[in-house]
């Protein structure tokens, strides 16, 4: 929990820039879907919603974040660095020898709670957690951004009637609902139809948002942190695969396209 | 027989059980499947039970969950669907996982080789040995009868990270009712010789026993292990007990030459470069349909009691024994 205020809309925006810096280097790295996630890390982290001690990343007081899109959150290293998880000069060797900032995070990495890199387990680890914690009679939440595609995993929807069933009002599932998979939008591939709509059916609590308005995904994560519904939250929040950065922004192949190095040399030498 | 038989996970969950009671981070996990000591677990720790459904992908990422919160867990289904089923699951919530982070998540596989005999292969369980030892991490137990199982809860309580329980589902009967097997060694020693060693796992320690009472009525100079632990038996003490050999048989109740004790057995000899020769039983073929009694389904497939005494003949005349 920070106490001074930070401009969010200025943090995301920086993130924004550093994680187009570290794809700059490190072109292994998925940069699409980190784009699309920046706003939802950056209220989560910056915006009082997870309670965290970066010099402890496994306190018991601390809120568990389960970063299920593993691929999709390399703008998670400029963020864990700059609130002191590991030193910024990490950042300069992402995917090198002897880095532990790989193309897929890991949780060897400070501040990575579980292994992300195969999609479709973060949120029913994360149930097993809220379970945990609500039976410790702990008043801590679980969060979890997992990718709309991930949702297509079959575990996911085991774990989406069990947090129903058991009433884990302590945990947070963010989708990161960019729209997008490897081969194409996934309304082409297998449709979620309104998420929103299926996840409610399933006895969840749903808010859906603009998801590149910091603001608004912080009011909404606020929002359902504070409220005792008695029933697992869902925020559904409506994003764009390669946000920001012309040719890449909502391609259907976003995922396994990197932009030209002179095109992010373009981007990052624009003023802030 | 001083000590009355029990099914495995009823010996086993009633020692989860009494100690449910005493130690609130033990955790009850499972995937719709039940027994009869499992009633009183439901009854007298709600809290501390919970089944998943049919759902053995969440039964293992749950049972995750709740390990990273300090609970002890105790996962529980039937075998071939806590190890297959979820296999990626298990590989990348546990194996891997704990690799990073302390955990304690035991899986109760019951159901090992044929002991749903009339259930078909589906039920049947041939191919965990092999699966299950693929991945560090794991610690892979295969006991023999109750009295082994139940002495597996000490294990589990008491060294961390993920465990497989390979349970058999019919009451077998007792084997140690006078000295209780070394867990820690995860070998014992019931007969020793000096020519052909019969080293057998779960169910097919019963097969090897009466095995060796035939064979060495006939003449033959044979020994019978136990291997109960599969995947962390002293190695030292392992092969002290293997080198008066010429001959080593496997027995199991999986397929034979896929990866399993078999394959772990000519690592074992290959590595301390042992000179005995191997003779593998284990299930021939593919997977068997047929209905029938499990010594007779046994006989079919390679591993009923007059196939092993055949093949173990067969074997030393081959020694020139």
């Amino acid at each position: 929990m920070r106490n001074d205020p930070i401009d969010l809309r200025a943090k995301a925006h920086w993130v924004w820039r550093e994680t187009l810096a570290v794809h700059r280097r490190a072109p292994e790295t998925r940069l699409a879907s980190s784009l699309s996630s920046i706003e939802i890390f950056v209220a989560l982290y910056y915006g009082d919603v997870l309670r965290f001690t970066p010099s402890n990343p496994h306190d018991e007081t601390r809120d568990r974040c389960i970063i299920s899109k593993g691929h999709g959150s390399i703008c998670m290293y400029p963020i864990l660095a700059d609130l002191g998880y590991f030193p910024m000069e990490e950042l300069q060797h992402v995917c090198e020898a002897g880095s532990f900032l790989g193309g897929i995070p890991d949780p060897v990495i400070p501040g990575y709670e579980t292994v992300n890199g195969s999609l479709g387990h973060g949120l029913g680890v994360a149930t097993g957690m809220a379970l945990g914690l609500k039976r410790k009679a702990s008043d801590r939440s679980v969060f979890v951004v997992a990718g709309d595609g991930e949702l297509h995993e079959g575990a996911n929807w085991e774990a989406i009637m069990f947090a129903a069933q058991h009433k884990l009002d302590n945990l947070h599932l963010i989708v990161d609902d960019n729209r997008i998979s490897m081969l194409g939008y996934t309304d082409d591939i297998v449709s979620h139809g309104a998420l929103t709509t299926r996840l409610a059916a399933f006895g969840w609590d749903c808010l859906e948002v603009d998801g590149h308005d910091v603001f608004a995904v912080q009011a909404a994560l606020q929002q359902q942190k504070a409220a005792a519904v008695g029933k697992p939250k869902a925020l559904i929040a409506r994003t764009l695969k390669g946000h920001g950065v012309p040719g890449l922004e909502n391609a259907p192949l976003s995922h396994i396209i990197n932009p030209k190095p002179e095109l992010i040399d373009s981007l990052l030498e624009k003023p802030q | 027989m001083s000590v009355k038989p029990l099914a495995m996970r009823d010996a086993f969950l009633e020692r989860i059980w009494r100690a449910m009671a005493e130690d609130n981070t033990i955790f009850f996990t499972c995937a719709d499947f039940g027994s009869p000591v499992l009633d009183k677990i439901r009854a007298d720790f709600p809290d501390r039970f919970v089944n998943v459904g049919i759902a053995e992908q969440n039964l293992i990422n749950v049972s995750a969950g709740l390990a990273l919160e300090g609970y002890t867990v105790f996962a529980y289904a039937i075998a071939p669907f806590i190890t297959m089923r979820c296999y990626e699951q298990v590989r990348v919530s546990l194996a891997l996982l704990s690799e990073v982070r302390p955990m304690n998540v035991n899986l109760i596989g019951v159901g090992a080789g044929y002991s749903y005999v009339v259930s078909g292969p589906t039920h049947q369980c041939y191919e965990d040995i092999t699966l299950m030892r693929a991945l560090p991490n794991f610690q892979v137990l295969s006991p023999a009868d109750h009295v082994t199982a139940s002495a597996f809860f000490d294990t589990c309580v008491n060294s961390g990270g993920p465990k497989y329980l390979r349970f058999d589902a019919q009451v077998l009967p007792v084997i140690y009712e006078n000295e209780l097997p070394n867990t820690s060694k995860g070998f014992h020693v019931h007969r020793s010789g000096k020519e052909i060693c019969l080293v057998a796992t779960g169910y097919m320690l019963h097969t090897a026993l009466k095995a060796a009472d035939e064979l060495v009525s006939e003449g033959l100079s044979v020994g019978v292990i136990d291997l109960f632990d599969l995947a962390r038996f002293s190695a030292s003490e392992f092969q002290d007990a293997l080198t008066p050999y010429n001959g080593i048989v496997s027995l199991e109740e999986g397929f034979r030459g896929r990866g399993g004790l078999d394959s772990m057995l000519f690592e074992f000899i290959s590595r301390q470069e042992l000179t005995a020769r191997m003779l593998n039983i284990g299930v021939e073929g593919a997977y068997h349909f047929e209905l029938g009694m499990r010594t007779e389904l046994h006989e079919k497939v390679g591993i009923g009691p007059q196939a092993v005494l055949g093949s173990v003949r067969a074997f030393a005349k081959s020694l020139s024994i």
